[in-house]
């Protein structure tokens, strides 16, 4: 996933050269061939435009439900609201403890995740031998490859457990344990995105600092990292972006008791724990439990839309400089 | 005088120390910062496969979900999952290779085009519960399929069509512009070149990159639970209008029951999931290898 990343950012900051050779292209060819030409090239942009419609799709099915959620309920009680019981009565619909919840699992998973994938960076791309990097990086590319089930299997059955021992009111689905092992989850990551903003950082940057005298780690932390910032806060901006949209993890341990806590021992629940719950119900189409979800979903959508625009802002801005 | 010169000396000997000291501390300090990813999959590993290999045999691969755990298996799942992801492959392929045509070969540096670009560069970060919404919002119920394979293969198959198409693109990138000019040369239009000199170049990298995408999409379990809901099924599909489930979402409904035996049985359904995995990990890194050893040639 982290690869797929780095290579859409290489992308996007690129400028298109693939002006082709049109202009010593034959005029005189088959009129056929010529035809067949011309509809490949229609064919081949309707392809692109699939993309272009997916989002559209995204939003259209977003908003349409969601805006017959907000004709029952409206967008300020939901916005501001501090209760989410939207299939026990009282019925209420404030949206708050699930963002508390997000929040929450996302900040644990950053204090884990954006410290360890930093130092991962400076180690692979700053004191790593050759052999060494090309025998760690597949390694945290399992990391990043491993479905999320099985992180939820693993947080369950396996972290919980572990804390519980020297924890003692830590109930069973809890909101750290799930962090912890989301934190685990983002390595990858935050380490690779973090590693190419350090390689882009040019050598005699180094250099220069090694022939003042400078040491292996104050190249690394005075030169390198001050120079790779901008790349390194895209790499935790976009993390942390891919911690909001986790769902299955979070839906297995950390529990479907949505609550206005900062509290990480407590059972919380996600929003996008909360569309599983409510998926898995089969909740009658059209009903108001049925649009709560894509009311929810566009909440959770509008937050990582917003944090990847930033983030890919960060990834311009970095390769701008070198 | 001279006493001062000694005391600036000694301060310069302290400071080397600290220094030394330092760089063995954050030697340390980022080396574990490592072992935490490596170890934590470590961990992982002998955990899942501890639990679940006295459970992995015949019968559990061969055998419909059933309330006692001694019997179930994980066939239905097992078998959803080889259709959606055969119907995902199907879907996505042509599209996909299709775009990155469009946006090497063809696209003008104009507006429009960066607007694909960039929005092919958000779609691969939108969280992919988002897109079981749209699955279930525009597939499910707006367009009337019902939560059918083909329905949870469309909505796979936009989810991973960014990757998709990103790899295409590299993958035609890498084509040397040698083989396009000798092809120009020869009298051929833009098409006939991609045909029969782009395409057949580019066809490991874009198989790879498509292998890569595909085992996302069968660790997936959010989005196919928004389409498919969570069913108990005692029979393979025959036909793409049919319900299914998949490995990830049987796992998932293991892992939710409080017994200890069917926590167990998740994890021997994670090994299976884990050796696909593998499997077409090792099948995409194979022909990287071999792609590129060719284009050294």
């Amino acid at each position: 996933m982290e690869r797929v990343l780095g290579i859409i950012l290489s992308l996007i900051s690129e400028t298109d050269n693939s002006q082709n050779m049109n202009e010593f292209q034959n005029s005189k060819k088959p009129r056929s061939i010529k035809l067949e030409g011309s509809i490949v090239k229609w064919l081949f942009f309707a392809c692109a435009a699939v993309s272009i419609l997916t989002t559209i799709g995204i939003l259209f099915t977003l908003f349409y439900q969601a805006l017959s959620f907000f004709d029952e309920i409206s967008v300020w009680d939901f916005l501001t609201g501090t209760r989410w019981t939207p299939i026990l009565k009282p019925r209420s619909y404030g949206v708050l403890p699930l963002v508390s919840g997000t929040l929450l699992v996302t900040s644990i998973a950053a204090a884990v995740a954006l410290p360890v994938g930093l130092m991962t960076a400076i180690f692979l791309s700053e004191y790593a031998p050759d052999k060494l990097r090309r025998i760690l990086k597949p390694v945290l590319e399992i990391l990043a490859g491993v479905p999320t089930v099985v992180y939820g299997y693993f947080a369950l059955t396996f972290v919980t457990p572990l804390l519980q021992t020297f924890l003692d009111d830590l109930i069973i689905f809890n909101a750290l344990s799930a962090g912890l092992v989301m934190g685990v989850m983002i390595i990858p990551m935050v380490s690779s995105l973090s590693e190419d903003a350090m390689i882009a950082v040019p050598r005699s940057l180094r250099e220069g600092a090694y022939a003042l005298g400078a040491t292996r780690y104050e190249v690394s932390l005075r030169i390198v990292v001050p120079s790779a910032l901008s790349g390194i806060i895209a790499a935790f901006i976009l993390a942390l972006s891919r911690a909001i949209g986790e769902t299955m993890l979070v839906t297995i341990a950390a529990g479907a008791t949505p609550r206005l806590t900062l509290n990480p021992m407590e059972s919380i629940q996600t929003m996008t724990a909360y569309i599983v719950q409510l998926s898995l119900g089969e909740a009658p189409v059209g009903s108001l439990e049925y649009n709560t979800i894509f009311a929810v979903g566009l909440v959770l959508f509008a937050m990582t839309l917003m944090m990847n625009l930033l983030g890919f802002w960060f990834v311009r801005k970095y390769r701008e400089i070198y | 005088m001279k006493s001062s010169n000694i005391d600036i000396k000694s301060q310069l000997v302290q400071r080397r120390k600290l220094r030394k000291f330092l760089g063995v501390f954050f030697y340390g300090l980022f080396l574990s910062a490592v072992l935490v990813g490596v170890i934590g999959l470590g961990v992982l590993l002998f955990e899942i496969l501890s639990n679940g290999i006295p459970w992995i045999n015949w019968q559990f691969l061969t055998d419909y979900p059933s309330r006692h755990p001694e019997e179930a298996g994980l066939y239905s799942a097992f078998m959803g999952t080889m259709w959606v992801m055969g119907m995902t492959a199907v879907l996505t392929v042509p599209v996909g290779v299709g775009a990155a045509i469009y946006l090497e070969e063809y696209a003008a540096d104009n507006f429009l085009t960066r607007l694909i670009e960039i929005n092919v560069a958000n779609l691969a970060g939108v969280p992919s519960i988002v897109y079981g919404l749209l699955g279930m919002g525009l597939f499910v119920y707006w367009m009337g399929l019902g939560r059918t394979i083909l329905a949870g293969a469309m909505t796979l198959s936009l989810l991973v069509l960014p990757i998709v198409i990103l790899a295409s693109r590299e993958a035609i990138k890498a084509v040397p512009g040698s083989y396009r000019q000798g092809a120009y040369a020869m009298g051929a239009d833009k098409w006939q070149v991609i045909k029969g000199v782009v395409l057949p170049s580019a066809i490991p990298g874009i198989l790879t990159g498509t292998i890569l995408a595909l085992s996302r999409a069968i660790g997936e379990a959010a989005p196919v639970i928004a389409i498919s809901a969570l069913v108990y099924l005692t029979f393979t599909p025959t036909h793409p209008m049919e319900r299914f489930t998949v490995l990830p979402i049987q796992i998932f409904n293991w892992i939710a029951r409080p017994q200890d035996e069917f926590r167990s049985l998740a994890a021997a359904g994670i090994i299976v999931l884990l050796f696909i995995l593998l499997v077409m990990n090792s099948i995409a890194v194979f022909l990287r290898n071999k792609y590129q050893i060719r284009s050294e040639e």
